[in-house]
């Protein structure tokens, strides 16, 4: 049974459909990409999956193995093991990082567990030490406020030092690479590898191929216009890695306007 | 916001509204007269000027109007307050915890005053009811000549001290509440520093009001000589009761050439309390005055602390924070009399206003002709939970030089759906999110706080943020 699967999914934001009938199934221990033009719908699929509350389902089903995701607000669709890699983190003033990070993660793991005790600071610090390291991020960053004046590749490791602490069963990773010089994509790619668990799930979204190089997809999506218009595996990776979008659009003529 | 947060988790909000099983002595004496003004100065054995003080403090109440502006106090029944009551158990106050009666021990305990950091404190005084009932200052200081005191008991020790200052900063002609307070104030708050000392940790007082219907007109003098430095706080939470409570309290702090003093305080008292305090600080020649204020409870507040810079390069930062409730109107501000050159200040004022409360930030700039080179900068931010829920902001600018530099702005904001997804997406409830953006927001403030007290900030905010409409 596939650990997602978006069945005919019909999305709108201000009485405007975006998502016209999606499908999709992602398996344990899967990693796909999801790939297209700008305006295609990509980020709305990641916040609608997450739960955001502008964007309003119309028709179709998600369900994150046998539970029914869109019933569940955010906070329970996280505790559920879905987690979001945001295109563009939110900053909250006045909030330093590492109570954020503290509190996201007595909370889901205390949903998640019934005997989960909170982990007291002192003893949390110790824990996110390691990651921040291996993300090569300052320590100096947990006493900051959450996303308050970092740069567009610290605002990334810091999604991803989030997603390694939450341990998710499914990750979404929404243009992570985007914004990112090649140090900084490479050091997050080989932390997401390293930390990754065989069963976790990843699916990345992504317009540009050079992530492909790094987290090596087994399945590939194009996405145009709100649906996915081709679906494929490591052939379809490598034919794009070595000819782009042109190889897509030969493949489906109609879609040349959208590319 | 506090990484410690944790640490008062188990305080709530019943701790605050919780009334102690009192005795009192002077029960229930409800009402004005020149008879009880005479009683509680026998009562305190008070120097003959203080009576006559009260005596025309008394007739200027009775003379003067209630203010025209702000919340309206039409419903204040002043002969139905009592103006005076002290627990009976108390006969006088104690130098010693262990001498603290166990009832009254109880309520600073519950309210997270644990004995073990009267070691870190320097001192602590805690006036409950109209009598203080623990009152010690660490030796170092004393051996310094600070003097840290019940005001009733500074009046019998330092009475020329005390006949210097009082109510010099805050005349009792002021407005009619700082007459009343004239006529009936008891208890407080003294605190003298003497030249060139400086004492680092944060000297602490603690008030509570517990009488049913009782008002609290504690008074607080604080004198920093040259070169003195201190931070003086304190808090205050009140039992709830059916009936309205009174609290018009006086502040007076002189902070002489090239001292520094901050005051803070977290007031809390319960929401059917009037809560119409006078602040005020005459601050001279490269002196800085700080305030930093948290109000969260009162049905009715009218707050302004007041800087008046008297001296060339005298400085004033005025750190406000106010949370404005279902029922509640906190109508705040600072007031900020530049009288001399080079003289500079800064408001920076946060407000929170849910369930249909509503904030009002009233200020007042005045440059005198003469200050040149004044500068202030104003900031006042605003943050409305829902639509019920209302502020305003009344800035008045009284400019009479030219050669100034003041700057204003101001904001009003709702909290970010952005901001909430982003934090629900990992996994913390809508509720938890809300108060830690809230927290967020009054960080800059809670910051200058000693650390026990921005715990307690940041839990009574979220305390706050449970609060559903009555
Ligand atoms: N919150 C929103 N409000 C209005 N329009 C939106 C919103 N989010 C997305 N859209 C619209 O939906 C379409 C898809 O956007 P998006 O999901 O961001 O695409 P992608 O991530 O693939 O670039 C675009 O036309 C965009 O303008
Ligand atoms: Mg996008």
């Amino acid at each position: 049974m596939a650990l997602l699967s978006i069945t005919n999914l019909k999305v709108k934001v201000e009485s405007k459909e975006i998502l016209h009938g999606l499908n999709l199934k992602i398996g344990a221990g899967e990693v796909h990409a999801i790939m297209g033009p700008n305006g295609s719908g990509k980020s709305t699929l990641a916040s609608t999956l997450m739960g955001h509350p502008r964007y309003t389902v119309t028709d179709g089903s998600v369900k994150l193995g046998t539970k029914d995701l869109l019933g569940m607000r955010p906070e329970e669709r996280a505790a559920a093991g879905l987690f979001l890699a945001f295109q563009y983190p939110k900053e909250i003033p006045g909030v330093n990082l590492v109570s954020f990070l503290r509190a996201a993660y007595n909370s889901v793991m205390g949903a998640r567990k019934k005997s989960f005790k909170p982990v007291p600071l002192y003893t949390f610090k110790k824990q996110v030490q390691e990651m921040m390291e291996r993300l090569k991020l300052p320590l100096s960053f947990l006493n900051r406020n959450v996303n308050e004046g970092f740069s567009g590749g610290e605002k990334k490791k810091v999604e991803i030092l989030q997603m390694a602490l939450l341990e998710p069963k499914l990750a979404v990773l929404d243009e992570t690479d985007s914004g990112l010089d090649i140090d900084a994509l490479k050091t997050i790619c080989e932390a997401i590898a390293e930390v990754r668990k065989p069963e976790q799930s990843i699916v990345m979204i992504t317009h540009y191929e050079r992530m492909l190089k790094y987290l090596k997809p087994d399945f590939i999506h194009i996405m145009i216009d709100g649906r996915v218009v081709m679906s494929g595996g490591k052939e379809l990776a490598k034919k794009l890695e070595k000819e782009g979008y042109d190889y897509v659009r030969r493949q489906i003529p109609s879609s040349l306007k959208m590319l | 916001m506090s990484g410690a947060l944790d640490y008062l988790q188990d305080l709530d909000r019943s701790v605050f509204d919780g009334a102690n099983q009192q005795s009192y002595a002077l029960k229930a004496q409800k009402g004005l007269s020149e008879a009880l003004i005479r009683r509680i100065s026998s009562d305190k054995k008070e120097p003959e000027w203080m009576l006559a003080h009260r005596l025309k403090s008394l007739a200027a109440f009775l003379k003067m109007p209630l203010p025209k502006f702000g919340v309206d106090l039409s419903d204040i029944d002043f002969e139905s307050l009592i103006y005076y009551a002290a627990p009976s158990e108390m006969g006088g106050y104690a130098t010693k915890w262990e001498d603290v009666p166990d009832d009254i021990k109880k309520t600073f305990e519950r309210l997270g005053i644990p004995e073990a950091e009267r070691k870190v404190l320097a001192g602590t005084g805690a006036q409950y009811d109209s009598l203080n009932a623990y009152h010690k200052l660490k030796e170092e200081w004393e051996a310094k000549g600070v003097l840290f005191e019940d005001m009733d008991i500074a009046l019998q020790k330092y009475p020329d001290l005390v006949k210097k200052y009082f109510m010099k900063c805050v005349p009792l002609h002021d407005h009619k509440f700082a007459a009343l307070h004239g006529a009936v104030w008891s208890g407080g708050t003294f605190l003298y520093i003497p030249e060139g000392v400086k004492v680092t940790a944060p000297l602490q007082a603690y008030f509570r009001m517990n009488a049913k219907s009782m008002g609290q007109f504690e008074h607080t003098l604080i004198v920093v000589e040259s070169g003195g430095e201190a931070h003086y706080i304190e808090g205050c939470s009140a039992p709830k009761y059916g009936s309205t409570s009174l609290h018009a309290g006086c502040v007076e702090i002189f902070v002489k050439p090239s001292a520094k003093f901050r005051y803070s305080s977290v007031e809390n008292w319960s929401q059917d309390t009037y809560n119409l305090n006078t602040k005020r600080a005459i601050v001279e020649e490269n002196a800085i005055m700080e305030w930093v204020g948290g109000n969260l409870g009162s049905g009715r507040t009218m707050l302004y602390p007041c800087s008046i810079l008297k001296g060339r390069g005298a400085r004033a930062d005025h750190l406000g924070v106010a949370f404005a409730n279902a029922g509640q109107i906190q109508d705040t501000g600072a007031k900020v009399m530049h009288l001399a050159p080079d003289t500079s200040s800064t408001v920076l004022s946060k407000s929170i206003s849910k369930n249909g409360g509503v904030n009002v930030y009233r200020g007042l700039l005045h440059v005198a002709k003469g200050a040149t080179g004044a500068k202030s900068q104003i900031r006042c931010d605003a943050l409305i939970l829902d639509a019920l829920s209302k502020n305003d902001t009344f800035p008045t600018m009284r400019i009479q030089e030219d050669d100034v530099s003041i700057g204003h702005e101001a904001s009003v904001g709702r909290i970010s759906e952005e901001q909430l997804f982003y934090l629900q997406s990992r996994g913390i409830s809508e509720e938890a999110a809300l108060a830690m953006i809230v927290n967020g927001f009054i960080e800059p403030i809670v910051k200058a706080l000693p650390l026990e007290y921005a715990v307690e900030m940041n839990r009574l905010i979220e305390m706050e943020m449970e609060r559903a409409i009555a």
